[in-house]
């Protein structure tokens, strides 16, 4: 059931003109944003870093507009209450729409290292290569399950897209997608040990670098699937208090 | 026979706030209280004004809301403590354009929901086909949504509803917006659904419709039942009210909603 809709969601996200526009263009901003900036701050030699740093950073749009604007999405189309309607528990059946906008995110990963090699001639000379094919799809699928737990606040809001507007651009500075946490202010590096982003940007980071990859891979799938967990439990009590204050639809 | 659907003094209060210095909560009370129950295999109607509370009346029995006060069972289950099993039983079909995955196919919408209600996987492909044979949707099932008219769209939700062979059927204003011959093969669908005993609950505004179709009816209005019987009994309710002539069901919906 996980696979049909998961698949059956991305065929549905990837369908829509909006999606596919911001999908294209959004990555490869960034991905040319990063790269200027890496440049005039003489660190030339981290290109690569920034082609996959801006990936990662697609991707986590992906996860929270997916999260966050896919519920509301689903309450605009009217299959929110559909699908919540069904004799399954609540994780079940939002696992599918999240781990969708994850593989959709994906797609920022690949453009990012396309434009970078294309046009600015970024050498894609990972250092792990095999440990990038490996932990780039866990740490997607992490990231999925993050959503998850994201999801389940949102079914909670009408306007769930304003906190994923605004938790959007912290996440990624505090995760260190683009610039080194240990350039930010020392309180931030609890809150960045806890997100699954940090793991997974460091582990495509060691991937593409250097380094022990393995560890920060395992913390990134270890901290995804206790945010399942977690947000399975807290789907269970969302979904009654849903229903109890009738925010399911939107009227 | 049984009881299929049974309400007991359903209450159903919505709350809202607005503002956030100083917040104002405002309480609109859309059920006051209705207490009813359907036989199975039975065809009920709920007639009533917009606003009078029946989509709040159906989602409470279908699981969607839960009541503030009162109890409701369905197939024998209670609706708040026994949410899983209720919603293994039932199927909920309302009207209008929203509901589907617009950019998917109708074949993929229904393999979707056929995946989500547990329709086991050997049997999709021919319960699938059957629904689009009796939706008259073959042919067209690996066309997208968005495409569809607003009548195979209603045909495409009453399949949906039907996917997992539901006990209990909700329709909520099935017809609303459906030509008048797509409407006429969509009551013969409910009909049979009906004459095959799956106990039915519908909402309509088209007074034709429920007095085809519906074994009784309940008309609901300010969130009360004000009165309930079956389509002969509510139409003498209205005698005398319109001169010499036979009365209809609208006269007596007339009469029972706007007392004189």
């Amino acid at each position: 059931m996980i696979a049909v809709g998961a698949l059956l969601h991305a065929k549905h996200l990837s369908r829509s003109p909006l999606e596919i526009a911001i999908s294209l263009v959004v990555p490869v901003v960034q991905a040319t944003l990063a790269v200027y900036l890496l440049r005039s701050g003489g660190a030339g030699d981290r290109l690569l870093d920034a082609a996959v740093g801006a990936g990662m950073m697609g991707v986590w749009s992906s996860v929270l507009f997916g999260s966050g604007a896919a519920i509301q999405n689903q309450r605009w189309q009217g299959t929110l209450e559909m699908i919540m309607l069904a004799p399954r528990r609540p994780a079940l059946v939002l696992v599918p729409i999240t781990l969708a906008t994850a593989l959709t995110g994906t797609y920022a990963i690949l453009a990012t290292l396309l434009w970078g090699r294309l046009l600015y001639g970024i050498r894609l000379d990972f250092a792990h290569p095999v440990a990038f094919a490996v932990v780039a799809p866990a740490c997607i699928l992490s990231l999925g399950l993050f959503g998850l737990l994201l999801a389940a606040t949102f079914v909670l809001l009408r306007n769930a897209n304003a906190l994923a507007n605004t938790l959007e651009y912290p996440v990624w500075l505090v995760s260190g997608m683009l610039v080194p946490i240990t350039v930010l202010p020392g309180w931030t590096g609890p809150l960045a040990a806890a997100l699954p982003t940090t793991w997974a940007a460091r582990a495509l980071r060691e991937a593409t670098g250097g380094g022990p990859v393995w560890p920060s891979a395992a913390l990134c799938v270890g901290i995804g699937l206790t945010c399942a967990v977690l947000g399975a439990f807290a789907l269970t009590y969302v979904e009654r208090r849903a229903r109890a204050s009738a925010t399911l639809a939107l009227a | 026979m049984g009881i299929a659907v049974e309400a007991e003094d359903l209450r159903r209060t919505y709350r809202s706030r607005t503002g956030w210095a100083r917040a104002r909560r405002t309480e609109v009370d859309a059920v006051r209280g209705i207490s009813f129950s359907i036989e199975r295999g039975e065809l009920f109607g709920l007639l009533g004004p917009n606003g009078a509370g029946k989509t709040t009346t159906i989602k409470m029995l279908n699981t969607l809301l839960i009541p503030t006060s009162g109890r409701a069972r369905v197939c024998g289950y209670d609706v708040v403590a026994d949410t899983r099993e209720v919603r293994r039983r039932i199927g909920y079909v309302f009207g209008g354009d929203r509901g589907l995955y617009d950019r998917l196919s109708g074949l993929d919408n229904l393999r979707y929901f056929a995946e989500l209600y547990g329709v086991p996987p050997r049997e999709q492909k021919r319960r699938i086909g059957e629904l689009l044979d009796l939706v008259r949707l073959t042919g067209r099932e690996r066309e997208r949504v968005e495409g569809y008219s607003r009548g195979m769209r209603q045909r495409l939700h009453i399949a949906r509803g039907l996917l997992h062979r539901p006990e209990v059927l909700f329709l909520d204003e099935p017809s609303i917006g459906v030509d008048p011959v797509a409407a006429r093969e969509l009551r013969g669908a409910v009909a049979d659904l009906a004459a095959a005993g799956t106990t039915v609950l519908l909402t309509t505004h088209y007074m034709a419709e429920a007095d085809e179709l519906c074994d009784r009816i309940a008309v609901i209005a300010d969130g009360a039942i004000q009165a309930l019987g079956t389509p002969a009994e509510l139409r003498a309710r209205a005698a005398g009210r319109v001169g010499t002539r036979e009365p209809t069901l609208e006269d007596a919906y007339v009469a029972i909603v706007q007392p004189s």
